[in-house]
């Protein structure tokens, strides 16, 4: 009764650059995380101005590429991206 | 100085745009289906509620007091946002597919439709936010005594209390009017969205010139201002790791879990898509947000004196400056900060507790199925959230007063987060993990609850008595209990040890308890389409059910959201099936999506409960769903074409049967009228012609010959009527009849019928107010129509009292006038043939018609481009009557 499972193996050109932008936007959280927590490491000397500036800068690149990573994405999102060839 | 006065004025004046502004979107909503009122922008800005009071003023002072730890408030949402792809999508999925009404349907939902997780979940909220909407109260009756000051008045706690009611009451209104106007609340609430977004730009605008006015104004200029940031009192890098990292990732956590934020996150969300804006929109505005916060922190210490309250500096600092407008600005976006938060968080709040608490315990004191008045339940459901809606007002008004209103409040923001955040590793596990169980989720939450009660909440309250010796000491004098030290861990930052603490526990027990607990069906089968819910899990396939029927169905559906929507969707459902009329095949399939629908209003434990109590067999039903459930999950990924194929066929065979059993019938019919219409010329003809002898052989009484001579006559009107009607319908049905149309009044047109039809016994009850539609159509043909409806119901209606209820509304811009009389009704087998020719309910005669009447009516609607329909489930026989209005 179970059918036979006869996904292809490899995905066209535009099926896999999709993929890999929703690689993306899922890594951004964690690329942010790290950011935001290198100034941890930071001693107890440094300026608050360059904590602030630093805080403030990395928000700003996140932000920035979030959005240039939402535009990217192809109209309307694509919904069988969770398990499926590479 | 006046500035109170003018400040209490412009406070009214705002609040009285915020009114115009809500009324006017609700109005343009309803008129062109939202348009840009359901834009990205707004949703964007809608989520701007996370910025409270709290967070307009207590920035700063918190800023003032730990430097840049403020920051990290807004760095947890920001890291939610940009990874939206993993959660947020995912909720505003689930909140879509299942009909997710606030965050406590969603945990009790996804478990088994669990009314007892929903009820925990909703105490959670309410104890975590009525803290919260005390300070809120706070705020802005500290920002009014701060303008009292500046006039030269010092407000005492008289004033403060009053300030604070008014603002409670106003805020109840405003929340009443707008929260509660569609019972749906899963359908967005338009005019509370916009306002909330209006009050996002204030609040916005509002700290950025404050913030400029600081650095360019004051300092002179970024490069200064970042110099005296350094020469400040808080200018030392000196973060301490493990509170930037849980702040961070409270803040985060919270931004999902607290109630409000779930209802413009998920449940106010119209589509997925505006996600990828948000997703970096609204980081981008909580930057904003807090760019200018360390400059006036640190402007404040400069300029003001040491003992002044670094909570209110956007306020102060202005003030100080003398520059009066500014600082009324900086008020309008703190009121806007408090306004928006209350009103949503109020919102959130009676949704849960109507949904959860209210109505499962207004149910259970009422016998199931007795009251069957359209629309009863969807009464107590709307007067249960508007009630809710002043208790959390109330309650929140009662917290302010309690607590004094002082400094222990202000400590209490972090506090409350903490409290919400223990909804998280249900709601991250329900939504992900497929082995969570009902028991673990109930396990985790209390156990959170307590163990964050116990070392977080009771401590917040401050030395109360008895409380305090058990506190410090630990309770029973077991020192490792000790709420600041448990396990004998001290010297911890209390905050960073209580968050620990709970949601170790939490997340041990909600661990523990699912993997040692056994869910049942039900949640098993939530679960799945929970966590797969990408995988458009297929619907269970239809198998027919017949312990309930349509009818019954209907009947419950109009008493939760009213008789207009539970036709529809019963009448679009039919159609889906390709059945004409209002009652649809009852398949699982049919059932669920009824449930789901629902659910919108009741939430999912109440909607299920009551769809179990007609159905009968929950148990049997949800065993057999499971199983139907992996078949077709395990035949999915092949069958998926042919199933859309299949569905067709059965589509179209259904169309089909219901055709041919139509022709048989109608064959039957046919039949029938020939014998019928022969008996039907025979009769009078026999009589005439008999009579007609008698006459011609004369030798008659005066009497008699008057006697026979008006059966004569009698029986040709009779035969005349007949080949009328017959006429008439040929004519209509072959389209040559000419129709003249003209203006009127659907009033008059009613009045004209009931007057003509000669009603003596029968009662009409009318809502003569709701009858005034102008309308342009044949009134002859419309009156007919009418009156051959309201003489059946003289006719047929066999109630001791007969009564006709005529109701008139509109639907879909079409003006749909109900006919419902209080007999039996017409039995679901006739309904489908009461309009065809010759059909007679009753095999007996005396009814005098031919059967054509309504075939008739049904002809010169269509004629009309109307229509005419029984409408099942009302009582007695009704019949509806739907026309296009006239022309603006």
């Amino acid at each position: 009764m179970i059918p036979p499972k006869t996904k292809p193996a490899f995905l066209d050109r535009d099926a896999y650059q999709t993929r890999r932008l929703h690689d993306a936007i899922r890594a951004m959280p964690v690329a942010g995380t790290v950011l935001l927590l290198i100034p941890l490491m930071w001693g107890a000397s440094t300026r608050s101005s360059d904590a602030l500036v630093y805080v403030f800068l990395a928000w700003l690149v996140l932000i920035i590429a979030s959005a240039f990573i939402s535009r990217l994405l192809p109209e309307p999102l694509a919904e069988d991206d969770e398990q499926g060839p590479l | 100085m006046a500035s109170l006065n003018a400040l209490i004025a412009v406070a009214l004046v705002y609040v009285a745009f915020l009114f115009t502004v809500a009324f006017w979107a609700e109005r343009k909503a309803r008129r062109d289906q939202g348009g840009w009122l359901s834009s990205p922008l707004v949703y964007t800005l809608s989520l701007s509620i996370y910025c409270t009071a709290w967070t307009f003023y207590g920035a700063v002072g918190n800023a003032a007091r730990t430097g840049l730890e403020f920051v990290t408030i807004y760095l947890g949402p920001t890291l939610v946002m940009i990874g939206w792809w993993w959660i947020l999508r995912r909720l505003v999925r689930i909140g879509r597919s299942q009909r997710i009404t606030s965050i406590a349907d969603l945990i009790s939902s996804r478990f088994g439709k669990s009314t007892s997780l929903g009820v925990i979940v909703t105490l959670i909220a309410v104890i975590a936010g009525t803290p919260y909407i005390a300070l809120q109260l706070q705020s802005v009756t500290l920002s009014f005594a701060v303008f009292a000051e500046a006039g030269g008045r010092t407000w005492f706690d008289g004033d403060l209390n009053a300030a604070a009611i008014w603002v409670a009451v106003g805020l109840a209104i405003f929340t009443i009017l707008f929260g509660t106007r569609n019972l749906d609340a899963n359908e967005r609430h338009h005019g509370i969205v916009i306002a909330i977004a209006v009050e996002a730009i204030v609040k916005l605008l509002a700290l950025v010139a404050v913030g400029v006015f600081v650095v360019w104004g004051i300092a002179g200029g970024p490069a200064q201002m970042l110099a005296q940031i350094d020469a400040s009192p808080i200018s030392h890098w000196e973060q301490k790791p493990s509170r930037w990292v849980s702040l961070i990732f409270l803040s985060g956590a919270a931004f999902l879990c607290l109630p409000r934020m779930f209802q413009v996150l998920v449940v106010e969300n119209v589509k997925e898509s505006h996600l990828r804006i948000a997703g970096w929109a609204f980081p981008a505005y909580l930057l904003i947000m807090s760019l200018f916060v360390m400059p006036i922190a640190v402007t404040g210490l400069a300029v003001l004196p040491a003992d002044a309250n670094p909570d209110l500096f956007v306020l102060t600092v202005p003030l100080h400056e003398g520059k009066e407008g500014l600082a009324m600005l900086s008020f309008l976006g703190g009121f806007s900060s408090a306004t928006s938060m209350v009103i949503v968080a109020a919102l959130a709040l009676s949704t849960m507790v109507s949904n959860h608490i209210v109505v499962p315990v207004w149910l259970s004191t009422r016998p199931g199925g007795n009251a069957k008045v359209a629309g009863d339940v969807r009464y107590v459901i709307l007067l249960a959230r508007r009630l809710s809606i002043a208790g959390v007002l109330l309650l929140g008004y009662i917290y302010y007063r309690l607590s004094g209103g002082g400094a222990a409040l202000a400590a209490i923001g972090l506090i409350s987060f903490s409290g919400a955040v223990q909804v998280l590793p249900a709601m991250i596990g329900g939504i992900f993990w497929r082995g969570a169980t009902k028991v673990g989720a109930a396990l985790g939450l209390l156990s959170g609850l307590a163990v964050w009660a116990w070392t977080m909440f009771l401590p917040s309250l401050g030395d109360v008595g008895v409380l305090s010796a058990a506190l410090s000491g630990g309770p029973f004098g077991l020192a490792w209990l000790r709420p600041d030290a448990m396990f004998g861990i001290a010297g911890v930052d209390p905050l960073v040890h209580g968050l620990f603490w709970s949601l170790t526990f939490n997340v041990g027990m909600f661990f523990a308890g699912s993997i040692l607990s056994f869910p049942t069906p039900l949640e098993r089968l939530q679960g799945a389409q929970f966590v797969n819910v990408f995988d458009n899990t297929a619907e269970t396939r239809a198998h027919t059910e017949n312990v309930v029927t349509a009818e019954e169905l209907l009947i419950m559906a109009q008493r939760i959201i009213g008789g207009k929507r539970a036709q529809a969707f019963f009448r679009n459902a039919a159609e889906r099936q390709g059945k004409v009329g209002y009652l649809p095949e009852v398949t699982v399939g049919f059932i669920e999506r009824l449930e789901r629908e629902l659910t919108g209003s009741v939430g999912a434990a109440t909607a299920h409960a009551m769809v179990g109590q007609l159905t009968g067999s929950r148990g049997v039903s949800v065993e057999d769903l499971i199983a139907v459930a992996d078949e077709a999950a395990q035949i999915l990924e092949y069958s998926n074409k042919l199933e859309l194929k299949s569905e067709e066929q059965d589509r179209t065979a259904a169309a089909l049967r219901d055709a041919n059993a139509k022709l048989t019938e109608l064959s039957v019919q046919k039949d029938a009228f020939l014998s019928q219409i022969s008996h039907e010329l025979r009769t009078p003809m026999t009589s005439i012609r008999s009579f007609s002898e008698i006459l011609r052989d004369g030798e008659l009484a005066h009497d008699d010959q008057q006697k026979y001579s008006n059966i004569i006559h009698h029986e040709t009107i009779r035969l005349t009527r007949l080949l009328d009607d017959l006429l008439d319908i040929a004519v209509l049905a072959n389209g040559q009849v000419t129709l003249y149309p003209q203006d009127g009044n659907l009033h008059d047109i009613i009045d004209r019928a009931v007057n003509m039809a000669a009603v003596s016994t029968l009662k009409i009850n009318r809502n003569e107010g709701s009858e005034m539609f102008s309308i342009k159509t044949d009134l002859g043909r419309l009156e007919q129509v009418f009156i051959n409806i309201i003489s059946n119901a003289i006719k047929y209606c066999r109630a001791e009292n007969p009564e006709l209820s005529i109701r008139c509304t509109t639907i879909d811009n079409r003006i749909v006038v109900d006919f419902v009389d209080n007999g039996i009704g017409v039995p679901a087998a006739k309904q489908q043939v009461i309009f065809e020719k010759f059909s007679r309910l009753s095999d007996d005669s005396t009814a005098g018609g031919a059967g054509l009447g309504l075939a008739i009516c049904q002809e010169i609607m269509q004629r009309l481009g109307g229509e005419i329909a029984y409408l099942p489930g009302q009582g007695g026989a009704a019949f509806r009557i739907t026309l296009p209005l006239a022309d603006q």
